[in-house]
């Protein structure tokens, strides 16, 4: 597990700041090496690092899954970097502006010779304070980048003013509250905030809070007044509601049976798939002392059972879904069903 | 099964030291040639060898026949390497990455990079071919001068030197390496959904191989074209190929054991498989009674690189974590 290379997926809308951020990567003192997967050559490429060209070949996987597309190319990259193992320590993969993430972090999840080698770290999407809402009212492929994301840098801030700024903060928590959401001008940030995330790791989803509640250091901070609002994914923010895309938290205080949830978050995926972009949870199994937690992209589900429950801890079963056109009730009644 | 169960031919393997990742193994004439990841050529024996630097990065694909080794490299190019250490430049793609490369009659080669697979014949004439797709896997039909390469959704035949429309094999799905049988009748790939598919050719009549845990990567044909052998699964999986192919009929499983097959290689004369494994682990087994010799009880990494001399008397190895030997059976 350890000597898997931790892969960061970039993706952003074109002039969000991506090549930026990546300069950055590449161009601060860390001492740590890259492999870059790029589709243009363009104005990167550091001494030490390994730069790639990428052709962004999406292919459907023949195993009856619709929405299972992988990027080939990736596995074909992988495979070949892993000849040169040692020589870098993290891969780095910039998508198009254009680009759905979804096949991207598919290829880890699906191909074993990839997982094997390689693990996804995060999905980070650089997004322009001043033009990301027009963008998500004409670009799906926006909606879809800030949905998928475990860390968006909002970028260019320099260029809004404070209210317009609160104003795309509302509408991206109002995707995504799950995100770490972090306000920049040129993407300066520490790149402890991007890089080395573990995002996909099941060992890491603790908790499945929105994001905004641990913000206080980057963002402005909310106090405690706003704890109320703990079950509600719009937070202290000004709501904003996104027609199509939503993210639904469901929570029920108390065990689950297993036996009735697995063959309903299974046929869910199965039949909601395209539209559930992610999804994750965190459950109290009945007679069962361990956590189980899952995550899922579209309808590709991974999880396991984690560390015991603590006698301090309140055995308490969530799940989030991000995604489109989601059914809020039928989901908590599906879910609540489960119930043991 | 103990260690102690098999009869062991280790005391006649000798240790090459190579210190990268083994992406090929070759004999060019008598000569042993192990194609580094590094991009260098150890060629020789144990005490007797040079080497050569053949690429400047990565060697990310390999193929020989009895007198060059062609590889291809993420610098782009493709080099042909014969015994002295001579190497000739086949191909320069301006830094982008060779995906396959294979060698054909007349000194001929192909190799693809992207969607595009080439072909040059012996005399230096470089064709060039648009895919549907990408491609991983290209080979020569064992006679005249035509390519198979794979992509997305099946095969594309090709005859480079002639205007033919070239001829699509279809089958839905990624299709990796590909394997062309010795009497021209068959066409195989290996596919990302952990199985292989076959044509039956001219009819095209499709040929399911599957389950398999995992991708198969290395095929090899046996010498007389009956059989061929196949990695991806916790034994050597072997397909009979005789008659209509193996539709039908069950694959023999040899040299089974709680570990992955990762190289397959076919003794040239007989019915002898050597078997590489991702512990390490090089067995030989006879496909007649199933017996099985031990040439290397493994450390370390996957065996990446497996090849019988043309007279089957020396076998040649490498890992994936830089270790290689040669076995010379005794009498030999």
């Amino acid at each position: 597990m350890s000597d898997k290379i931790p892969v960061t997926v970039l993706t952003g809308y074109l002039g969000a700041g991506k090549t930026t951020l990546l300069n950055r990567i590449l161009s601060e003192n860390h001492g740590k090496r890259y492999a870059v997967i790029v589709n243009e050559f363009g104005e990167i490429g550091i001494d030490n690092d390994i730069v790639v060209g990428a052709d962004e070949e999406v292919f459907e996987m023949n195993n009856g899954c619709i929405c299972c597309t992988v990027r080939g190319d990736l596995i074909r990259i992988v495979e070949g970097l892993m000849r040169r193992k040692g020589k870098f320590d993290a891969i780095i993969v910039e998508t198009t502006g254009l680009a759905d993430p979804a096949p991207v972090a598919q290829t880890f999840f699906v191909d074993q010779d990839v997982q094997d080698r390689a693990r996804l770290d995060a999905v980070v999407t650089v997004a322009d304070a001043k033009w990301l809402s027009a963008r998500l009212k004409d670009a799906p492929e926006a909606k879809n980048q800030i949905a998928f994301a475990d860390v968006i840098l909002l970028n260019k801030t320099d260029l809004v003013t404070p209210a317009e700024l609160e104003a795309v903060k509302g509408r991206i928590r109002a995707i995504n509250p799950y995100a770490r959401l972090i306000p920049t001008q040129k993407c300066n940030v520490p790149l402890s905030d991007v890089l080395d995330r573990h995002a996909f790791d099941l060992e890491r989803i603790l908790e499945i809070e929105p994001a905004f509640l641990e913000d206080g250091g980057h963002d402005h901070h909310h106090d405690h007044g706003h704890d109320h609002d703990h079950d509600n994914h719009h937070g202290g923010l000004k709501h904003f509601h996104d027609e199509e895309m939503q993210s639904v938290a469901i929570r029920h205080d108390g065990d689950v049976d297993p036996d009735k949830f697995m063959p309903w978050i299974n046929d869910l995926v199965q039949q909601r798939g395209p539209d559930i972009l992610r999804s994750k949870g965190i459950l109290a199994f009945k007679n069962e002392p361990k956590r189980f937690v899952y995550q899922g992209v579209h309808m590709i589900l991974d999880g396991d059972l984690q560390r015991d429950w603590r006698t301090d801890e309140k055995r308490v079963s969530k799940i989030v879904f991000i995604g489109r056109n989601l059914d809020e009730k039928e989901l908590r009644e599906g879910f609540l069903a489960c119930a043991a | 099964m103990t260690a102690a169960s098999f009869e062991t031919l280790t005391q006649h393997v000798v240790d090459l030291p190579v210190e990268d990742f083994v992406a090929h193994a070759a004999f060019l004439g008598k000569t042993p040639v192990l194609a580094l990841a590094d991009g260098r050529m150890r060629i020789g024996d144990v005490a007797d060898f040079r080497v050569v630097q053949a690429h400047d990065g990565s060697i990310l694909v390999a193929t020989a026949d009895a007198t060059r080794l062609v590889t291809g490299g993420d610098d782009g190019k493709v080099q042909s390497i014969d015994a002295k250490g001579t190497v000739t430049a086949l191909a320069d793609e301006k830094g982008r990455w060779i995906d396959a490369v294979a060698v054909g009659g007349s000194g001929s080669t192909a190799w693809t990079v992207g969607k595009r697979v080439s072909a040059r014949d012996g005399r230096g004439q470089v064709k060039s071919l648009d895919l549907a797709s990408s491609s991983r896997g290209v080979c020569f039909a064992p006679k005249g001068y035509r390519v198979a390469a794979t992509h997305v959704d099946g095969a594309t035949l090709w005859f480079p030197a002639t205007a033919a429309q070239p001829e699509r094999l279809e089958w839905k799905g990624s299709h990796l390496d590909i394997a062309w049988s010795a009497d021209g009748r068959f066409v195989v790939s290996s596919m990302q959904e952990n199985q292989l598919h076959g044509w039956q050719l001219p009819a095209k009549a499709h040929m399911r191989m599957s389950g398999y845990p995992a991708k198969t990567r290395s095929l090899s044909w046996s010498g007389d074209g009956n059989w061929l052998a196949t990695s991806g699964a916790e034994a050597a999986i072997i397909w009979p190929f005789s008659g209509s192919g193996p539709t039908g009929k069950a694959p023999r499983e040899c040299g089974v054991r709680p570990k992955r097959v990762s190289r397959v290689a076919f003794h040239p004369k007989a019915l002898v498989l050597a078997i590489g494994y991702e512990d390490g682990w090089v067995l030989l087994v006879r496909l007649t009674d199933a017996a099985e010799l031990m040439v290397r009880r493994g450390s370390g990494g996957p065996i990446s690189a497996l090849c019988w001399d043309s007279t089957g008397q020396r076998l040649l190895f490498g890992t994936e974590d830089g270790q290689a030997g040669l076995l010379t059976l005794p009498g030999a």
